[in-house]
């Protein structure tokens, strides 16, 4: 049989369906866009010239660009270290360290923020900020990162080795330039996360952009002013997307070809790095994981109030998890075409959709919500204030989690296997389904937990949305605190930092550090 | 990607949407089926307020009446905007909001029916709106939180404006991005000018005033000694004490407030507007005349401290009278003065 050549094997996947539903999935991303559009189109130049030109605007922007590009860059060296000491070194007890690694992922920004100020007494400002903006969000490259070494292929480095590069050379040189698309990637959710952050911004008081949002709204009441404000932080997205297209140009791809038996990879002897390499990494857990920990018992401790009864507990345990797991689902069911049509089909559609996606990910969850609220009002009355709403709000919130899952498990999944199939007589479907989705599952998986945790802690659109009368952990918390009944919040913070670590547990387990085979 | 694939992809979008559409209007006549004229024995509340302060209210309600009351929390702010944003269509009967401001806001897009005269005149006619749109439901007052360990009782200010003087530098707390902070600014700036309030703010950022985030983190810290004292809401102190579980007068944070009509402790209110397609709706009347009905107000005087509003029942004891104090006599919801409110305080680098 000839060799397919990739304008012939496009064929083998359902087109124009795939395209039409990667439209219309790129379509829920973007009603955050449709609304702020309409919204600031009719605030009228005047006001949004008042509102942008000002050098209050310059100066926000400028500092919210700075606190991404600190974080992104702190979560970068942590993330990538984390993931090479677990995956590639012989690190004590790296499969212990390799799970815990994943979970600050768990903590919501605004838990770990507070659990901060309240126990270092001036703990404020931009660098109060980046800092636990970062212990919360490195596993975002610290996980495809940690995925990536593991599922390389040895080949390139033992070449390296062969030709007389020394461990270290070969680790930076050859093997962490393997792995720099999921750097990229994690590196671009950690900026646009950044930019979006409310909760650690405003407890630490670092004036950025979504501080002037929120203060638009909730002291000035000025929702006009407030959407013309995140216009900016569209664009700010659109720069960093930007970037990392920009960065990916450059970047050569290094996909495994096939063949070859997977092996465990070589393993860097740290020598007398082990120690000091367990106590940097202990002490970031400490102060990602420890902390909060140490607060939420001390809050607990401190007050008697409670939360009302164990079963209102355990309701909004329910409900997190029902709303998290309905949002999740939508999400990645969305996400599925955008992925595989630019893994399977790339060009200019599939890039154009696949950055389209992310376009709205620097907004804050207020303005997501709202947005929201105004498509429920005036497209889907029906489902205003009802549990799908508020999975389509996940949907259009994290979106490009899921598409950065599914287009990477797919990329890896070979073509090869899907020609086969069709060569054999099957439909597009049938294969797509026999073949295509089951190679990419465990990558769909990790997506859909990725997801699903990010559901979990998500507070201002789940206020907004919620059908009304219904608790999740995340309102709950909202609920005490907004009272200072810390000690009653304290359960639902615990609780909702549980249930989202399994998720995260899961992520981290099958990065493949758990594995007996490599030790 | 070839262009060919385009236009069918286009169609087929908005073929989707228009589907989307078609269902939207379809099931909204049949969702609107009202059981009778008047009465269904439902009402929605959009709740600004805190659950734990109004729920007990909203549970007795239901009882006495029995009207089912479904709730929606949220924060005021919040709230409003999302209230604009449903315009004529919210589920909302009820608007129960902490501030004036947003109820004004909500006023201000005419989403309010205007309440009929024996509900405003149950309430002073500083606490409600001028136009008859909303009413206050209760009052918080401005107080200085101060710990009675450093700062002693004869040292206590008599006009806030002394807190921008020497002895004060570095002991004051604040919390500028708190709308009832904004809200004493604004009025501050009706009784004593501009000018007068941003000599203020400029002296309370130079004489090194501590920032927080709300008024709960300062009454913590005045209690714990980090903080000496601080401007805050009168009822923060009591939420203190009761998550510590104990009484006021074991705290170390006092409330004082200041004499003599003092802008210091000026008098906010919460208070609730009622949507326009609920103007006739008895129910939605029967809580609103509940909410300023003695039961009520008994309930938020006695359990969470805050100010009735209405002449037969009583201040709980230990705050000083509600006469004493300063009523502010400005238009507390009028949006534009908010704004250049925030301008200056931005200008003075306080956020």
């Amino acid at each position: 049989m000839p060799t397919l050549t990739p304008r012939r094997a496009r064929r083998f996947l359902p087109r124009p369906a795939l395209a039409c539903a990667a439209v219309l999935a790129v379509g829920v991303a973007l009603i955050p866009l449709v609304y702020l559009g309409i919204r600031v189109g009719q605030a009228g130049w005047g006001r949004i010239a008042d509102e942008l030109f000002t050098a209050r605007t310059g100066d926000l922007a400028g500092r919210s660009v700075a606190l991404a590009g600190v974080v992104t860059a702190a979560c970068t060296v942590l993330g990538v270290a984390a993931a090479f000491l677990v995956t590639r070194t012989d690190l004590p007890a790296r499969r212990v360290f390799g799970v815990l690694a994943a979970l600050p992922l768990a903590v919501p920004s605004y838990v770990a923020a507070f659990a901060w100020v309240s126990l270092a007494q001036g703990f404020e400002g931009f660098w109060a900020a980046a800092l636990v903006l970062t212990l919360v969000s490195y596993p975002y490259v610290y996980l495809p990162v940690a995925a990536a070494l593991v599922g390389v292929d040895p080949a390139q480095e033992e070449v390296a080795r062969s030709l007389g590069r020394g461990p270290w050379q070969t680790a930076v040189g050859v093997t962490l330039r393997q792995v720099r698309p999921a750097v990229a990637a994690g590196a671009l959710l950690v900026a646009l996360y950044v930019l979006s952050d409310f909760g650690a911004v405003s407890i630490l008081r670092v004036d950025v952009f979504t501080r002037a949002v929120f203060t638009a709204i909730n002291l000035g009441f000025d929702r006009t002013g407030a959407l013309v404000l995140a216009t900016v932080l569209v664009a700010l997205s659109a720069l960093v997307l930007l970037a990392e297209q920009l960065s990916r140009r450059r970047a050569a791809r290094y996909a495994r070809l096939g063949g070859g038996a997977p092996r465990p990879p070589t393993r860097l002897r740290l020598g007398r790095l082990r120690w000091p390499a367990v106590l940097g990494l202990a002490g970031v857990l400490g102060a990602a994981l420890g902390v909060p920990a140490v607060s939420l018992v001390r809050w607990f401790g401190e007050g008697v109030s409670r939360p009302g009864s164990l079963g209102e507990l355990a309701d909004a345990a329910g409900n997190s998890l029902g709303v998290a797991l309905l949002g999740t689902v939508l999400t990645v069911v969305l996400a599925l075409p955008v992925g595989l049509l630019s893994a399977r089909v790339p060009g200019l559609l599939a890039v154009a959709l696949d950055r389209l996606a992310y376009l709205s990910h620097a907004l804050p969850g207020l303005v997501i919500g709202l947005s929201l609220v105004f498509f429920g009002i005036n497209v889907a009355y029906p489902l205003y204030q009802s549990v799908w709403l508020l999975a389509l709000a996940y949907a259009a919130l994290f979106l490009p989690l899921a598409v950065a899952a599914v287009s990477a498990a797919a990329a890896q999944a070979p073509p090869g296997l899907e020609e086969v199939a069709r060569s054999l007589g099957r439909r597009r479907a049938y294969v797509l389904r026999t073949v295509t989705l089951p190679l990419a599952a465990p990558g769909i998986g990790a997506g859909a937990a990725l997801v699903f945790l990010t559901c979990m802690k998500e507070l201002p659109a789940t206020l907004l949305l919620r059908p009304t009368g219904m608790n999740t952990l995340a309102t709950g918390l909202w609920t005490h605190t907004s009272v200072a009944a810390y000690a009653a919040a304290a359960p639902y913070a615990a609780l909702l930092v549980l249930i989202a670590a399994m998720p995260t547990w899961w992520l981290s387990a099958r990065t493949g550090v758990l594995t007996r085979t490599g030790g | 990607m070839g262009t060919p694939g385009m236009r069918p992809l286009l169609a087929a979008a908005l073929a989707g949407l228009l589907a989307l559409g078609a269902t939207a209007c379809g099931s909204e006549q049949t969702a609107q089926a009202e059981p009778e004229a008047g009465s269904d024995k439902k009402i929605t509340v959009y709740s600004g307020r805190s659950e734990s302060l109004v729920k007990p209210v909203l549970e007795d309600f239901q009882k006495a009446s029995g009207i089912t009351v479904q709730v929606r929390y949220g924060d005021t702010a919040q709230m409003a905007a999302q209230l604009q944003e449903e315009g004529n269509r919210s589920p909302a009967d009820v608007f129960l909001a902490q501030d004036a401001g947003a109820l004004g806001s909500v006023a201000g897009q005419g989403l309010f029916a205007k309440l009929p005269n024996e509900v405003l005149d149950k309430v002073p006619a500083a606490y409600r709106d001028e136009d008859g749109e909303w009413v206050g439901v209760t009052g918080r007052v401005r107080t200085m939180a101060y710990n009675t360990d450093q700062v002693p009782k004869g040292d206590l200010p008599e006009s806030v404006f002394e807190l921008t003087e020497p002895e004060w530098k570095g002991k004051v707390g604040i919390a500028p991005t708190n709308g009832s902070f904004q809200a004493f600014i604004t009025a501050m700036r009706v009784e004593h000018g501009d000018e007068r309030t941003e000599d203020f703010l400029a002296g309370l950022k130079a004489n090194d005033a501590q920032i927080r985030e709300g008024n709960a983190p300062i009454v913590a810290d005045v209690n714990s000694g980090m903080l000496a004292s601080g401007l805050v809401n009168h009822y923060y102190v009591y939420e203190l004490a009761k998550e510590k579980g104990t009484t006021v007068d074991a705290l170390k944070a006092k409330n004082h407030f200041f004499p003599n009509g003092d802008i210091g402790s000026l008098v906010n209110v919460s208070g609730v507007g009622v949507l326009d397609k609920a103007d006739d709706d008895p129910d939605v009347r029967k809580f609103v005349d509940y909410l300023l009905g003695k039961g009520a107000q008994t309930y938020f005087a006695e359990q969470i401290y805050e100010y009735p509003l209405i002449n037969s029942v009583v201040t709980a004891p230990g705050l000083p009278s509600l006469v004493s104090l300063n009523a502010p006599d400005i238009d507390l919801n009028d949006l534009d003065d908010l704004r250049t409110t925030i301008e200056m305080i931005k200008e003075s680098g306080l956020v």
